[in-house]
């Protein structure tokens, strides 16, 4: 075990994949030369080479379709997204081709993509930096999403996304990259939990607490300060968005017969609503209340000094889960 | 306004051969049974066309992309490949996809609606032909990328029209491809239309001037012309096999019909301006060329025209014999590995339809009740 950084660990698990598999290319803006402006790729050109990580020109959709070409001609490209909202430019190429073509070959084709994206709020940057797109994507038929919630999964399923022959796209927490964790490299990641599946990271009775990337710790720690009242949270880490693994949910919602679902992206057709929407059709005779949504506003990511108001924090969490529990909340007296 | 370079022209459309001393000696190989063969695949592939259109107009076909006008361009361009280039084309290169050896009754499975691909792309080197216009130059210059990484002397073509190249997705290429000096060859057939919109409409320059920009050489050639097309093409590849990076290719054309077979050009062209380029008619040219050499006996003419025929005949069975795929293909492939949320769908459909008894009932619309 090491102890490292959120950014360390998927660095160490993108050399691991550059080491195992000479077709693995990684591309993308900065990624070379300064090693990202995250430097989640630091030291990779230098190691690697310039035709094994590619400091490409600053035009996304080509950098999403030169991968396209290369996944034809036989490789596994890892593309960097710089930042969530610059991945626009790029989106026809994903969803009219990464997404497609081994559907419209079938499968003859394989589009072993990965496309890692800086994602989500909290580090006070201007507008296009702060973005939670990943709706657009779970939407997306042909694409698996994958979001990381600490360094070793950060390690692990980087290299599990790698090795899919699907399409993936991997969420990365940007204000969870200096976050220290202990990480094993020398977990396999063919024999570790499967990229598919979610995680209870915290065991409880009362509500289940469902949320992914950057909100898993903000989540844990809304259960511990529920433990001091009494509550009892059980707290799930999603990990893959698309296909969510609503074997887990089920169990988790079968015992505690409430659901509470929380995610930095606004409400309306979001990833909460999906959850709900199936967890209430599949045990809805277990259900003691309504699923609660606690998410982003449906609002354009606001300018930093009101990004606090808009992103789900540990108060706005846990009076989510008193609506939940029938107790004394926020809402208190409204009806619906 | 950029200077009107001279088009590159081997054949003149009266069909006389015309000598070009820089481009003469990329088809010196061309003797009278080289040009004869082409001129049967400029027959056949007209054939095709006529015959995949007529399959249309019986209902056979839901769409066909026409490319009457345009035989030349693909077939000089299509013959001057070699078997491990890789092309990346539009949906109208069905010429091209004739070329590279594509099973007849594949070329037309799209158009049925039976499949989003006719063919496996690694069986012929041609990736599935793209709708999205422009996208498939970014794939190509890609792909080359990955030559180039493989140390192989193999090239990208891609194929794309006179609209695609206000796309985005062109552009980009060409940054990338000049960026990388990327082995790919960009071959635009400007036929003059993007349905109904006019090459004047994209640009105020010749085509093949877009390309300087990026600091790609260009080639402007007489796309009706099967020699010249070809010339131009074998530059390119050359060029790019040792080390010298992209070319574009502007190859002039014309597309004498609709845009598709749900097209009706009549209401955005004058009918002078088809006749004007049907005086340059790509397949009569090389008829023309034939005769002027005293080529084109009429044993000749009868094993084109039977070649042709038997063609035709091959693509209508093809097609219409064409089995129907079964109801729960439509959730193959979209993942290569087990997908727990379209799983469980698949599994409902399948009861679904097992409610009726016989599934095939069930996908008969309104009489399923």
């Amino acid at each position: 075990m090491t102890q490292m950084t959120f950014a360390r660990a998927i660095n160490s698990g993108l050399r691991k994949s550059l080491e195992n598999d000479p077709k693995v290319i990684l591309m993308g803006e900065d990624i070379g030369t300064l090693g990202g402006v995250f430097r989640v790729t630091d030291g990779l050109q230098k190691d690697f080479g310039t035709h094994r990580v590619v400091d490409t020109p600053l035009a996304e959709s080509a950098i999403m379709g030169a991968a396209v070409g290369l996944a034809y001609r036989g490789y596994r490209p890892v593309v960097e997204i710089q930042f969530d909202g610059f991945i626009y430019p790029a989106f026809d190429q994903i969803v009219s081709q990464v997404a497609k073509l081994h559907y419209r070959t079938q499968g003859a084709v394989k589009m072993p993509i990965t496309i890692r994206v800086p994602f989500g709020g909290g580090i006070g940057s201007p507008e296009h930096h702060s973005e939670s797109p990943e709706a657009y994507f779970t939407h997306t038929s042909g694409l698996r999403v994958v979001s990381v919630s600490n360094p070793q999964d950060a390690h692990t399923v980087i290299q599990q996304a790698i090795l899919s022959d699907d399409p993936v796209l991997y969420f990365e927490p940007k204000r969870r990259y200096h976050d220290k964790g202990e990480v094993d490299e020398g977990i396999d990641p063919r024999t570790a939990l499967p990229m598919d599946t979610a995680r209870v990271v915290m065991e409880g009775a009362d509500v289940t607490l469902v949320a992914y990337g950057p909100l898993v710790k903000t989540a844990r720690d809304a259960a511990i300060a529920a433990a001091d009242d009494g509550i009892s949270i059980e707290v799930i880490d999603l990990r893959s968005l698309a296909p969510v693994d609503y074997a887990t949910l089920e169990a988790s919602v079968r015992k505690t017969g409430r659901l509470v679902v929380t995610h930095e992206a606004g409400q309306s057709g979001g990833l909460g609503a999906e959850v709900a929407a199936s967890i209430t059709e599949r045990c809805f005779y277990h259900l003691e209340a309504a699923p609660v949504r606690i998410t982003g506003f449906d609002i354009p990511y606001p300018y930093s000094k009101l990004e606090m108001h808009h992103l789900p924090g540990l108060d706005r969490i846990l009076d989510g889960v008193d609506r939940a529990l029938g107790r004394p909340n926020s809402l208190s007296g409204l009806e619906g | 306004m950029s200077t009107d370079r001279n088009l590159i022209q081997l054949i003149t459309p009266a069909g006389e051969r015309i000598s070009h001393p820089e481009f003469d000696p990329w088809v010196k190989d061309i003797g009278d049974e080289q040009l004869c063969s082409l001129y049967e695949d400029l027959t056949v592939i007209r054939r095709i066309d006529v015959e995949a259109t007529a399959l249309q107009r019986q209902g056979e076909l839901g769409l066909w992309p026409p490319l009457l006008g345009q035989e030349a361009a693909q077939v000089g361009s299509g013959r001057a490949l070699r078997e491990d280039d890789f092309v990346f084309s539009s949906y109208r290169e069905n010429g091209v996809a004739y070329c590279r050896g594509v099973d007849l009754t594949d070329i037309t499975r799209v158009w049925r609606g039976n499949a989003s691909s006719g063919w496996d792309p690694y069986t012929v080197n041609m990736a599935t032909p793209q709708i999205i216009i422009g996208a498939q130059t970014l794939h190509a210059t890609g792909y080359a990328m990955g030559i180039q990484n493989d140390g192989a002397d193999s090239v990208a073509v891609t194929y794309f029209g006179d609209g695609a190249t206000s796309e985005g997705d062109v552009n980009e290429a060409m940054v990338f491809a000049a960026s990388f000096q990327a082995p790919v060859v960009f071959f635009c057939s400007n036929n003059h239309w993007a349905i109904s919109e006019p090459v004047r409409l994209q640009s105020h320059i010749q085509l093949a001037d877009r390309a300087t920009g990026f600091g790609i050489p260009s080639l402007r050639v007489d796309g009706n012309d099967v020699l010249a097309v070809m010339a131009a093409t074998r530059v390119a590849l050359d060029r790019a096999r040792h080390g010298g990076g992209p070319t574009f290719i502007e190859a002039v054309t014309y597309r004498m019909g609709p845009h598709t077979t749900a097209d009706d050009p009549t209401r955005y062209r004058d009918a002078n301006e088809l006749e004007d380029w049907a005086a340059k008619d790509p397949v009569e040219r090389v008829k023309a060329l034939l005769e002027r050499k005293g080529l084109l006996t009429d044993q000749v003419q009868q094993q084109v025209r039977d070649k042709a025929e038997a063609v035709a005949r091959e693509i209508r069975s093809g097609c219409i014999g064409m089995p129907d795929p079964e109801p729960l293909d439509v959730f193959k492939h979209v993942y290569s590995a087990p997908n727990s949320w379209l799983d469980r769908q698949q599994d409902h459909y399948a009861r679904y339809l097992a409610s009726f008894g016989d599934p095939a009932g069930a996908t008969s619309e309104e009489g399923a009740r």
